[in-house]
């Protein structure tokens, strides 16, 4: 019987199986925030025990409230800092540098094909678009991960989905994503590994990769995955080029990190996503979903397109292709944060926030802040925000608020016309 | 091992989400005591109250408790109200581990049972008492007790008696 990604990367990273179906991971990265790590950093400074299993495998930034917003965010900022900077982390970004972690982290070059990687926080999952393990944390695994390198997991059951066919025009991997978890339920992949495959995933960048990879949480899976192939290879090149003689031999040596033919899931999903539709969510639950055009006229208040799920250029460059020239609804107010920097400068360079402005809308630096309605745009109690981001519970972005999760396209049609649109409406 | 009791809260509804449990603009607390205010602070759910958590040591509810956000301020929030175990047909994965990373009880029990516990102690002065050592919960109110069994990892277990696990991993790792 031949083996899954996971299976695989489990593996070649177990230090050893203590129990039963718990197997105990060597950890390739330890990615930490402002929000979750500086209690274990107390911790572990409480029992005497400041150090880290390896500074160049732990990577920081500040990104959920950045700038500190209050006493509070500054103290958390404050110890982060002190931290990486006492422990000779050399890979921390502070304000001004920061970016949204899942976007930053990607761009940094620190993920690659075969890694395991936990961060103290959900959307972890992104990271798998690079062939990887990469799992959400709570602090104390975060704690564990910091001091000793290590994590405990159960064994990774896996499904797969492949996905043929090709998406219409106005159709994105964030339109497929809340298919899926539609289909899938907000538990129908707990505990299990997705592996994300076929035609559609083949001709996705590593952007909309990410994107699909980024919710499989919001269905309760532990991973996303993507099989790493030559546009993996070319997104890591600038990082990897001094490892490999060729791309060709860096896609030969990440290719052992695909699932075998005869591996064993747990069920296997197959859909011809040809026909697929732009979807929205509505409630107050990722699976509920609608397509855009059952949704068609929804009254919206606020628009955001940022975020570790859709605040990438990718992102930007759709939404401004729809916004250019034309300007927001008067009855609306739209925020865009670009995921991190240099994603921000490249939005300059290709005069993207010149359209974004034009158009109305504030432009943010690089945060996580109003996803999860802690800054830089939350909600008023009533209000509804049509959002690029990963979840609409109740009062998420903001209490007795509503959000709506779309992909960048939609909430820029949405944007102007003041109530959720196709985006189909302008195109030429 | 440490035997946790106490007053039963019964919680009628699946998937409550980790937001509901401790919103995000509590987060940027840095202590688990300042949690303890916040605790089911936006939970939706008919009939509920704040002071239902009053004195409550055990938590009763559904499927997929504390899907969402990785944050460990979930349990963290129950641990200072003096919650240590909930008892669910179902949990998501990181909610799961960080209860027991804590040393505290996360029960999953099928679905039968859970509905019968909804059924016929739901509304009533109602206690619970987890006996680890023996993979028991005996449920008590004024008028009858009874067991019911339930099963639970050897890591897990291990993880209540150690009281977390970063004191097992500093000791094995």
């Amino acid at each position: 019987m031949g083996k899954t990604i996971a299976e695989k990367i489990f593996d070649a990273h177990r230090v050893n199986e203590p129990f039963p179906d718990t197997h105990v991971l060597k950890l390739d990265r330890v990615f930490c925030h402002e929000i979750t790590t500086p209690i274990a950093i107390t911790d572990l400074m409480a029992r005497g025990m400041d150090r880290v299993f390896d500074p160049t495998k732990i990577k920081a930034v500040i990104d959920h409230v950045t700038p500190a917003k209050d006493s509070k965010t500054a103290e958390q900022g404050k110890i982060l800092r002190d931290w990486a900077k006492r422990n000779e982390i050399k890979d921390f970004f502070d304000i001004g540098r920061n970016g949204v972690c899942h976007a930053i982290f990607p761009e940094k070059g620190f993920v690659r094909p075969g890694y395991t990687v936990i961060m103290g926080d959900s959307h972890t999952c992104t990271h798998g678009a690079f062939g990887a393990f990469a799992a959400g944390v709570g602090t104390t695994d975060l704690e564990v991960g910091i001091l000793k390198g290590v994590c405990a997991f159960h064994f990774p059951k896996t499904i797969k989905f492949e996905l043929s066919g090709a998406l219409k025009p106005g159709v994105y991997a964030k339109d497929l994503i809340l298919f899926i978890i539609k289909e899938l339920t907000v538990n129908g992949a707990t505990n299990m590994v997705i592996e994300f495959t076929g035609p559609v995933v083949d001709a996705m960048s590593m952007e909309s990769r990410m994107t699909l990879c980024n919710m499989a949480i919001e269905a309760g899976g532990t991973c996303g995955v993507c099989y790493p192939d030559m546009t993996t290879v070319e997104y890591l090149w600038k990082f990897i080029q001094d490892e490999f003689d060729t791309k060709e031999d860096a896609l030969k040596e990440y290719s052992k990190w695909v699932s075998d033919d005869d591996a064993e899931y747990e069920k296997i999903y197959r859909y011809d996503v040809s026909t697929l539709e732009p979807m929205v969510t509505f409630g107050y639950k990722p699976d509920q979903v609608k397509t855009v055009d059952e949704m068609s006229g929804t009254k919206i208040d606020q628009i955001y397109i940022g975020s570790c799920t859709n605040g990438r250029i990718e992102d930007l460059r759709i939404a401004a292709s729809i916004l250019k020239g034309k300007k927001i609804s008067d009855d609306v107010r739209a925020i865009v944060s670009p995921a991190t920097p240099a994603i921000y400068s490249m939005a300059l360079k290709e005069g993207l926030i010149e359209i974004f402005q034009d158009a109305g809308f504030c432009v943010t630096n690089p945060t996580c802040g109003a996803c999860l309605g802690m800054s830089n745009g939350v909600l008023a109690h009533g209000e509804a925000c049509a959002s690029t981001t990963n979840r609409n519970f109740n009062g998420r972005m903001g209490k007795g608020g509503t959000v709506h999760l779309m992909s960048p396209a939609t909430a820029a049609a949405t944007a102007i016309e003041g109530k959720i649109t196709n985006s189909e409406l302008f195109k030429a | 091992m440490k035997k946790f009791s106490g007053k039963v809260l019964f919680l009628d509804r699946s998937d409550i989400n980790t937001d509901e449990i401790i919103p995000a603009k509590y987060l940027t607390e840095i202590t688990k005591e300042a949690l303890k205010p916040y605790l089911l602070e936006d939970l939706t759910l008919e009939d509920f109250t704040h002071e239902d958590i009053n004195d409550k040591a055990v938590i009763v509810t559904r499927e997929n408790f504390g899907c969402g956000s990785s944050r460990e301020h979930a349990p963290w929030a129950f641990e200072v109200n003096g919650i240590y175990v909930v008892i669910a047909e179902s949990f998501a994965r990181i909610f799961r581990q960080n209860m027991y990373n804590c040393g505290m009880f996360a029960i999953e029990l099928p679905k039968e049972k859970i509905d019968y516990l909804f059924d016929n102690y739901a509304g009533k002065d109602t206690t619970i008492e987890v006996d680890g050592d023996n993979n028991k919960i005996i449920v008590t109110t004024s008028d009858k007790s009874e067991a019911i069994d339930f099963s639970v990892g050897e890591f897990d277990k291990t993880l209540v008696k150690e009281g977390g696990w970063v004191g097992y991993a500093d000791k094995n790792y």
